[in-house]
Order: structure tokens, then C-alpha cells, then sequence
């Protein structure tokens, strides 16, 4: 077997990593940390993946733990919870997120409800890219969160930064349950993502979100690539406005941390959901619920969101632009808010 | 077919005369030409999503396409293409103009800009719009054909589809579907060997894909991808016979994948030698080699031939590239027939969450 692949080397190295490197990097680690983990997946071997993210790994685990697969979506995750179902702990790799679509009977009806019906927990990872921006018209930029948020049986994982990325990977491969990993292209080779990560062995804990940035202000509660619009809105409305946002990003959305959210709502008393995902039927409607529920009192705004428009992802610059919530769309909810 | 004397307008081969083969020859070059200058606009930065090349497979697109009734009206045959087969989108009365446009996003191309590529659909053409899910158009194509045996109507359906996706479950639903209901379709297979990466070998353990159509009591036949009279022959045999109420069929079109999967697949998985044997087989030299060598064809005919179809796609391009972009709230229009997507509340006048 061919030796480490450089990719997955660099925090050895003390090097930095960008996002795609991170999850590169936790894979392989619980790839060799446990030879029950395996891969499967449509061109993850000698391509090593669309991306690249298992650039290396072939040569390195072989034809058996990395095993390039037919295009059927439905069929390798089906596999998956056989394998998992024998002791073994698959981790599939959908080319664009936008293709689970086939494999939706069998994540919904059969893995999701695998413990409950007495047929055992599945230790299986799905992950793959999602998001918008890349100019990759209506089947290449979805993000599908919330066709499987509403299951109950699945975790749903969406890092916004290289160390949760890593963490989260590792977490996920080590979870008894069925876990989603949501990757945001335009998250994985941003150079401002780009850190040194510890060289012991860590994990980011599923269900914990993160406060990335204190504030007394308002609660931005977000999540993947709109964690880093919403930062860089706050720093529009600290230096403008001096209005002091705090951001929370979910990194897990399913299950969902209220604690942590309640908690920053309790303390702001306003609530702004940031999603780069449609609108209706959007978490942020999940979100705004459980706030209501649970500190409705503290509330001295009306809970609100910004999303992206409802209809598909369209192709051209201009309209995907339009499609997707920015920056200002942002800074101007902030705004009303802080008024309000 | 015996020949006959070629200036007179009559069969020479396949049934086909010479101003007919020389149609072909000309769908042959202007696809090829439409691709080269896809890949120059692309290089110049014009192009924002994936080019796709049917470098080697064209002869499949075109001689397929040109055993179709092809309409201007909504009353002829009709096919659902791939990106690898915009040899018959052109065929079947597709314009370059409208190619460029979708590749690069003009408001004035028929998506708007919403969609890429050869995704775009004009059914008074024939033309139905794929989508990039793989196997999903076989049971769309099931059920536009199955309205033609429904409605009496003497009309057919070829749905285009990778050999990778004859991997995909909806695939085998569609095709059995088909099968079943005898609908009037032929799936016109590309089996260029590759799934973006993926050798057949890794996909399928059959020899032939006819051979899936066969578990499903499908008539099929292997044609020569890189002969446009052979594909030509065996669509018609296969159109004929959906034509004639004998059901669906399949006609696998072997040839090879000579790019990578789009502009950003070096195809560093590829034994140049294969490729190699392959660049031999070349569907523009092989048929151009034949016109001339049967005395269909001389020398001049076949390069004027060829540079009206790069002036045709050219000045196509040349067009298309002065076109606007659309204005970006147009992502709002026609989500449903009678309402599109609200604007976003932050981008009112006065931004009111009410309004949202
Ligand atoms: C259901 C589904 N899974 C994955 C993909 C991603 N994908 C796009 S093209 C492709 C390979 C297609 O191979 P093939 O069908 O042989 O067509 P070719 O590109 O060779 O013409 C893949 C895997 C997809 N479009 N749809
Ligand atoms: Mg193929």
C-alpha cells in the first residue's frame, strides 16, 4: 500500500489546512484508527472524489475499504446499513449532495428508523458538497438539511470552519447513529478558512453550537457558509453602527442546541435566523418555535430571518446572487431590529 | 441499398442521397465546431458552469437524430438529449445561438439564464429538456411516449442516456415501464466507456448494455457510435419498429469518451494509448474518408461544407456573447404558473418583515 498522501499530512507537518483538507485529514485518521470504517461512493477512488477529498486514499486502504461504486445512489446506501447492520462503519460520499435525492427511501424509511423498529443502531456516515454560488445551476448547489431534518433517527452536521470540519467528521464516524455531513463548496478551498490545526486527536461534539462572536445586541443564529456572511454583517454594524452582534453557528442542526441558543437569546433579546437555504419550511422556522417556546418572555423584537428566495437555484450570476441571502440583506435585518 | 449515380438524388446508402449525406457530414462538423468554440469562450472566462465535450461521439448524436421526423410544429418525434449529444439537439432544429446562451447564461437564451447547457426544452422542436440527475428522463420519456400510443399519435421518443446511468434505479423503472406499456421509445445508449471516472468494468459485469434492455424483453442493438451510417440504420430500425406498435427498444451506441468528463477532468486516468486508438476512429475523418473515397464527396465540397458550419457557429457565438446577462431579480419569476417568490423583505424600499 502506498504511503501517507500529502494531503492528509499537513497538520502533521504544522501546516495549515483549508476546510476540504480538514475533513481529508479526519477521514483518513478514523480510517486508520479503526479498520471498520470504509468508504464508498461514485469516483472516490483513482479520482479520489469530485473534489479531492479522498485524493490518496486509495492507495493507501486499497480497493476494499475504498470502493468506487456504480452511479446508485439508493444501492450504496442501502449497502451501507447492511454493512453497518454487520459491524462495520461505512462512510459514503455523495458526489453532489444534490443526488441523495435517489437515496431518500432508504435513509428515511430504512436507516432513520433502524434503532426504533429493533433492527439495530447504524453507525453510517453520509456526506458530500452542498451550497450554492458556484454558479452550478439548479442540481449542483442545493442544501438539503431540511428534507431530513424533519426525520427523527438522523443527525445532521454542517461545519462552517477547518477544525470543526475535522472535529465533526471525527465525531460523526464515531456516533452510533446515522449522521449527514453537509460540506459547503464554497467553504472548502477558502483561503480565509485556511488554519493550523492541533496535532492531538479531537472531536467537535455533535450537538453543541459555537458562539463565534459575543454581543449584546442581537442573536444571529446561523450556520456553513452564512456563519461568514453574518460576520462579516457584524463587523459592518460594529463599525457603523456600533451595534454589537453576537453569532451563534449551529454546526450540528439536527439535534438542534436550543440551550445555547436560548441562552444568547435570554441575554440579546433578539433573534435573526440566517440560512442560506430556502425559506419556507427552512430552520428558522424550527428555531423561532423553540425560542417562542422557551423564552418568549426575554423577546423584545419579533423573530426574524434571512434566507434564500423560494425556488430552485437558478444558474446565471445575477440570479444566483439574487437567490442567495448577502451580506446587506444582513446588515439591513440587524438594523431593523436594533430600531425596532 | 445498391449506389446509384450520385448527382442524380437518388439512395446511394442507407436510403440516404448525397445532398442527405452531406447534411450529415455538416451536422457532424458544426457540432464538433460549436464544442471547439464552447472550449475558447470558456477559456476567455465567459462560461461559468461545466463544458462538456462530445469529442468521438458525435456521430452518435447526429445519425440518431437524423432518423427522427423532425418538426418545427409539435407534431414530430421528439428526444430528451444529454450535454454529449447537442449534434442532435442542432438536428432536430436547436439553435447554436440558443447553446451559447445557455452555456453562457443570457437572458436572452430560453432558460433565462435559470438553467445550463442543453437543459433546455422546446417541445414544438422535439426537444425536451434533460435534467442532471442521472436515469430520471428514461421514465419522463416513458410517459411522453406512452401519451403518443394514448392520443394514436404516429410519433416517437428517444431519451439519451450515459452508459453510467444505467447504474441508477430509475433508469431500470422507466425502462421497464416502457417495456411494459409498449411505449413507443428507443433509448439511444452512449456507451463511451465512462461514468466521469468510472470504467465500465466497475459498473457493470455485462459485456453488452444491450443486454439490460434484454432482461427487460426490450428489442436491442449495438451500433458502431463512431459511424454515423450505422447509427443512422440502426435508429431507424429501432424507430420503425417503436413507429409501427412493436414497442420500445434500445440501440447502444459503442464509442468512446475522448475528453475528460467536463473542462476541469485532465483525464489523468486515461491510457494515452487508448486514446490513441480511438483518435483513429474518428467519426468527422472516418465518414468524410468514406464520401470521398465512394465518390459521394470531393475534397472541396466537404471543406466548404465545413466552413459554413464554423461560420454558422461563429457568428452564433459572436451573438451570444454580446447578449445581456439577466437582471438578477428575475430568480423570483415563475416558481409556480400563477405566482413566482416573493422579494426578499431586506430588499423592499422599506424593509418590513411584514411584507415578507
Ligand atoms: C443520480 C446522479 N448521481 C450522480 C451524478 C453526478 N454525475 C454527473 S455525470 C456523472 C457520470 C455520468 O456518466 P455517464 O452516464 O456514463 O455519462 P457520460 O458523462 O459518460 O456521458 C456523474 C456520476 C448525477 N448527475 N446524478
Ligand atoms: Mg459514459
Amino acid at each position: 500500500m502506498g504511503g501517507k498522501p500529502d494531503n492528509v499530512t499537513k497538520t502533521e507537518r504544522r501546516e495549515p489546512v483549508t476546510l476540504l483538507e480538514a475533513i481529508s485529514e479526519g477521514l483518513f485518521e478514523e480510517m486508520e484508527r479503526d479498520e471498520r470504517v470504509f468508504m464508498m461512493g461514485e469516483d472516490i477512488g483513482v479520482y479520489g472524489g469530485a473534489f479531492k477529498v479522498t485524493r490518496g486514499f486509495l492507495d493507501h486502504f486499497g480497493e476494499d475499504r475504498v470502493i468506487d461504486t456504480p452511479i446508485s445512489e439508493s444501492g450504496f446506501t442501502g449497502a451501507a446499513a447492511g454493512a453497518a447492520h454487520m459491524g462495520l462503519r461505512p462512510v459514503v460520499e455523495m458526489q453532489f449532495m444534490d443526488f441523495i435525492s435517489p437515496a431518500y427511501d432508504v435513509i428515511t424509511n430504512y436507516i432513520a428508523t433502524s434503532l426504533y423498529r429493533g433492527s439495530g443502531p447504524l453507525p453510517l456516515v453520509i456526506r458530500g458538497p452542498v451550497g450554492g454560488g458556484n454558479r452550478g445551476g439548479p442540481f449542483h448547489s442545493q442544501n438539503v438539511e431540511m428534507a431530513f431534518f424533519h426525520t427523527p433517527g438522523l443527525k445532521i452536521v454542517y461545519p462552517s470552519t477547518a477544525y470543526d470540519a475535522k472535529g465533526l467528521v471525527k465525531a460523526a464516524i464515531r456516533d452510533d447513529n446515522p449522521v449527514i455531513i453537509e460540506e459547503h463548496k464554497g467553504l472548502y478551498r477558502a483561503p480565509f478558512l485556511r488554519e493550523v490545526l492541533p496535532e492531538n486527536d479531537y472531536i467537535v461534539p455533535l450537538g453543541k453550537a459555537n458562539v463565534v462572536r459575543e454581543g449584546s445586541g442581537l442573536t444571529v443564529v446561523t450556520y456553513g457558509l452564512m456563519v461568514h456572511k453574518s460576520v462579516e454583517a457584524a463587523e459592518v454594524l460594529h463599525q457603523e453602527d456600533g451595534f454589537e452582534v453576537e453569532i451563534l453557528d449551529l454546526r450540528t442542526l439536527l439535534p438542534l442546541d436550543d440551550e445555547t441558543i436560548v441562552e444568547s437569546v435570554k441575554k440579546t433579546g433578539r433573534l435573526l435566523v440566517v440560512h442560506e437555504d430556502t425559506r419556507t419550511g427552512g430552520i428558522a422556522g424550527e428555531i423561532a418555535m423553540r425560542v417562542s417556546e422557551k423564552a418568549f418572555e426575554w423577546l423584545d423584537a419579533p423573530m426574524l430571518r434571512v434566507t434564500a428566495i423560494d425556488a430552485p437555484v437558478p444558474y446565471a450570476g445575477a440570479l444566483e446572487d439574487y437567490f442567495l441571502p448577502q451580506v446587506e440583506d444582513i446588515v439591513t435585518a440587524a438594523r431593523y431590529l436594533a430600531a425596532y | 441499398m445498391p449506389a446509384t449515380n450520385p448527382t442524380d438524388g437518388t439512395a446511394l446508402v442507407a436510403g440516404l442521397a448525397e445532398s442527405q449525406l452531406h447534411e450529415l457530414y455538416y451536422a457532424l462538423v458544426r457540432a464538433r465546431a460549436a464544442e471547439e468554440r464552447l472550449e475558447v469562450l470558456h477559456k476567455q472566462g465567459h462560461v461559468g458552469g461545466g463544458v462538456y465535450r462530445s469529442l468521438g461521439q458525435e456521430a452518435g448524436a447526429v445519425g440518431a437524430a437524423y432518423a427522427l421526423n423532425r418538426r418545427s410544429d409539435g407534431s414530430g418525434d421528439i428526444i430528451a438529449q444529454t450535454v454529449r449529444a447537442c449534434g442532435a439537439l442542432f438536428l432536430m432544429g436547436g439553435k447554436p445561438l440558443d447553446f451559447f446562451r445557455q452555456y453562457l447564461a443570457r437572458a436572452t437564451g430560453p432558460t433565462g439564464g435559470k438553467e445550463a447547457n442543453v437543459h433546455w426544452v422546446d417541445y414544438r422542436r422535439g426537444l425536451v429538456g434533460p435534467v442532471s440527475p442521472l436515469g430520471t428522463m428514461v421514465g419522463v420519456m416513458a410517459g411522453i411516449t406512452l401519451s403518443f400510443r394514448l392520443k394514436q399519435e404516429p410519433r416517437v421518443g428517444l431519451v439519451f442516456c450515459g452508459d453510467g446511468a444505467t447504474s441508477t434505479g430509475a433508469w431500470h423503472e422507466g425502462l421497464n415501464l416502457a417495456a411494459v406499456q409498449r411505449c413507443p421509445m428507443v433509448l439511444m445508449l452512449e456507451a463511451n466507456q465512462w461514468a466521469f471516472s468510472t470504467p465500465t468494468r466497475k459498473t457493470t459485469r455485462l459485456e453488452s448494455f444491450t443486454r439490460k434492455a434484454a432482461g427487460y424483453g426490450l428489442h436491442a442493438e449495438s451500433v458502431d457510435g463512431t459511424d454515423v451510417l450505422d447509427v443512422y440504420e440502426g435508429t431507424k430500425r429501432a424507430v420503425d419498429r417503436a413507429r409501427a406498435g412493436q414497442g420500445a427498444g434500445m440501440v447502444e451506441m459503442r464509442y468512446y469518451r475522448r475528453k475528460g468528463h467536463a473542462q476541469h477532468d485532465n483525464q489523468e486516468y486515461v491510457d494515452p494509448a487508448e486514446l490513441k486508438v480511438w483518435e483513429e476512429r474518428d467519426p468527422i475523418t472516418r465518414f468524410g474518408a468514406r464520401l470521398l473515397s465512394e465518390g459521394w464527396a470531393t475534397q472541396e465540397s466537404l471543406a466548404a461544407l465545413k466552413a459554413r458550419a464554423e461560420d454558422e457557429v461563429r457568428l452564433a457565438a459572436e451573438q451570444a456573447v454580446g447578449e445581456p446577462a439577466p437582471e438578477g431579480v428575475h430568480a423570483l419569476d415563475a416558481v409556480y404558473t400563477d405566482r413566482g417568490a416573493k422579494t426578499p423583505w431586506t430588499r423592499l424600499e422599506q424593509p418590513d418583515p411584514t411584507q415578507a
